[in-house]
């Protein structure tokens, strides 16, 4: 098992941060705007160094994607931004006929993703952003893993001419990927190459698809872990080539088992390659108030449900 | 152009909505023959669009619209109207109408921008974006220091939907005096009148309580109080603040057995009707 390690801890909403910062001084055309979540989205320094070029909508999420729709067809690149349950399910509509349909160049930029948005409880954590988003015609949809790579995403988007929907989250992570790195879109990532099981992993399970190899690697057993920042376009390639070897996968999500990486995943190799699934992710529950932490164990998304998914996937495929 | 000049077109767009509408049997007449005049005013004397043809002799349509003022059709479901008037302005070729809301088409059921039809630049029928759209569009304009204007036409239905009332506020707020809204003030959608279905009240006040101007236009299907209308909004245009044009249409203006009634808002004309409708209104252009 490759080595993974890390020095700091940030969280991924920052690597946004950092990104469209940079974005502020190289590329003249990209617009942020944002829904009174200024702080919670890390805009400061790209506010701060350009004050023009930052859009304060107030609390008026719909307002905000037809506004950006407005921009882009205009010749701008608006990032907008807010938490993912405002910037997905309550703006379905205008994202489908704005953006999407419309193909207006609006980059959908989203914090504060899934359970670990912690405290502020279920009304706050979205678990199905990633099938809305996913359904979507002509929507390209990206969950990075840890703050370089956000950061490397944010930049990477402004570069490609069509919608996107970026998703990314509060909790502080480890960083161990690298900085600077450069971000492929719809390429997946070899985290480790392994034999006897895939685990396709994205956002935050990645980190913990890293702590079941190791746990899985002391039991003997050689897994291969993927992880799938580009939700869509999928990698079906890679995919493939993993599955093809070892004949068995584990998908891990921050999001509901149904219609997010899990059902992609399967539907892929369905298609091409049937082979044993076992799916990580949110079973058909809201989420609750509590810790990460907790709610991450609680609902069973961490590196001992991948373990045992793991084991589960071998075992079926015999 | 002359009043006269406008006048003609816009007899000639009813005819094009009316046999558009019957061609698919299937379509929004109402709305489209209410709005007609101010389309046509908008399009063919009182809007700076880029003049310059393409090689295939038709307008050379930039969805940016640097340097032009622009318009968005929010309630896009009279879409007929627009086709319309777009063909007619020399966008696209005035057959292209005869495969309205056909298999294979440009011309969508509502305008889109999916199938490259030039003119378009937003897609519109889910409703209530459209001033979000012309706001985003009127920022731009401003980021860019330019001085052309936004148009953005709106049913009075619409004025429903809380999304219209998000963007009338950051108008307001972030004075977008480059914008010039209308509202379709034809007491009628498709469950019944306004006033029975969801009353607006008084829109004038309401506009006005948000921070925009306002102008009155009582008759809308009056060219020469049309354009004076718009007239009067360019005119209040870069002082602080948004501008609405209030107008009253009658809904179906132009062919009697559609005016005055919500019957008529999505309902396609069989043959008797269209024959008489026709004969209501006089060929002026050429039919396509």
């Amino acid at each position: 098992m490759k080595k993974y390690t890390f020095t700091d801890k940030k969280d991924t909403r920052s690597g946004f941060g950092a990104g469209i910062a940079e974005l502020g001084r190289t590329n003249p055309k990209v617009l942020a705007l944002c829904a009174d979540l200024v702080a919670s989205l890390k805009l400061d320094t790209f506010i701060k160094e350009n004050p023009d070029r930052f859009i304060q909508v107030g609390i008026a999420e719909a307002n905000m994607i037809g506004i950006s729709a407005g921009l882009a067809l205009s010749g701008y690149i608006p990032f907008c931004s807010t938490f993912a349950n405002f910037g997905s399910g309550r703006v379905y509509d205008q994202i489908r006929q704005s953006v999407a349909y419309s193909n207006t160049n609006v980059k959908i930029c989203v914090s504060h993703a899934g359970l670990t948005l912690g405290e502020d409880g279920a009304t706050h954590q979205i678990l199905e952003d990633l099938a809305m988003m996913r359904a979507m015609p002509e929507m390209t949809v990206i969950n990075p893993c840890d703050y370089n790579q956000t950061k490397a995403a944010t930049i990477a988007i402004a570069n490609y001419n069509g919608p996107v929907y970026l998703r990314f989250g509060r909790p502080v992570m480890p960083i161990f990927t690298e900085a600077d790195q450069k971000f492929e879109i719809g390429k997946a990532w070899m985290v480790n190459e392994g034999k006897d099981v895939s685990i396709f992993a994205t956002g935050h399970l990645v980190w913990e698809a890293i702590l079941a190899g190791e746990m899985l690697e002391a039991e003997g057993i050689d897994a291969e872990i993927i992880n799938i920042h580009t939700i869509k376009p999928l990698d079906t390639d890679a995919i493939l080539r993993s599955v093809s070897k070892t004949k068995c996968a584990v998908t891990a999500e921050e999001h509901q088992l149904n219609g997010g990486l899990g059902d992609a995943v399967c539907q892929t190799l369905s298609r091409n390659m049937p082979s044993p699934v076992e799916m990580v992710g949110v079973n058909n529950s809201f989420g609750e108030s509590g810790t990460p932490a907790q709610l991450m164990e609680k609902y069973g998304l961490n590196a001992k449900a991948i373990v045992a998914a793991a084991k589960k996937a071998i075992q079926r495929r015999g | 152009m002359d009043i006269q000049g406008l006048k003609d077109i816009g007899a000639q767009v009813r005819r094009d909505i009316v046999r558009q509408v019957h061609g698919s049997q299937s379509g929004h007449p109402g709305g489209s023959l209410g709005c007609t005049d101010l389309i046509v005013a908008l399009y063919f004397s009182e809007m700076k669009i880029n003049d310059s043809k393409n090689s295939e002799g038709f307008l050379d349509f930039k969805r940016e619209g640097i340097g032009e003022d622009l318009f968005f059709l929010s309630n896009g479901h009279i879409s007929p109207v627009f086709y319309s008037v777009l063909a007619r302005r020399g966008y696209f070729p005035v057959s292209e109408l005869a495969t309205f809301r056909k298999i294979n088409s440009r011309l969508q059921g509502h305008p889109a921008t999916h199938e490259h039809l030039p003119g378009i630049r937003i897609a519109s029928g889910s409703l209530g974006q459209g001033l979000s759209v012309a706001a985003g569009a009127a920022y731009a304009k401003k980021l860019r220091k330019e001085d052309r204007l936004v148009y953005v036409l709106m049913g009075d239905g619409e004025q429903q939907e809380g999304q219209v009332w998000e963007g009338v506020q950051f108008c307001a707020h972030k004075k977008l005096d480059n914008v010039i809204a209308v509202i379709d003030w034809n007491g009628q959608q498709i469950d019944g009148s306004t006033d029975e279905v969801m009353s607006n009240l008084d829109l004038k006040a309401k506009y006005t309580a948000f921070g925009w101007d306002t102008v009155d236009l009582d008759n809308g299907n009056d060219m020469q109080h049309v354009v004076e209308a718009i007239q009067a909004a360019k005119a209040k245009t870069g002082k602080g603040k948004p501008v609405v044009i209030l107008m009253r249409t009658g809904m179906g203006y132009g062919v009697d057995y559609m005016m005055g009634t919500h019957k008529w808002h999505g309902a396609a004309p069989n043959d008797d009707q269209l024959k008489v409708a026709l004969d209501q209104l006089p060929v002026t252009l050429g039919d396509y």
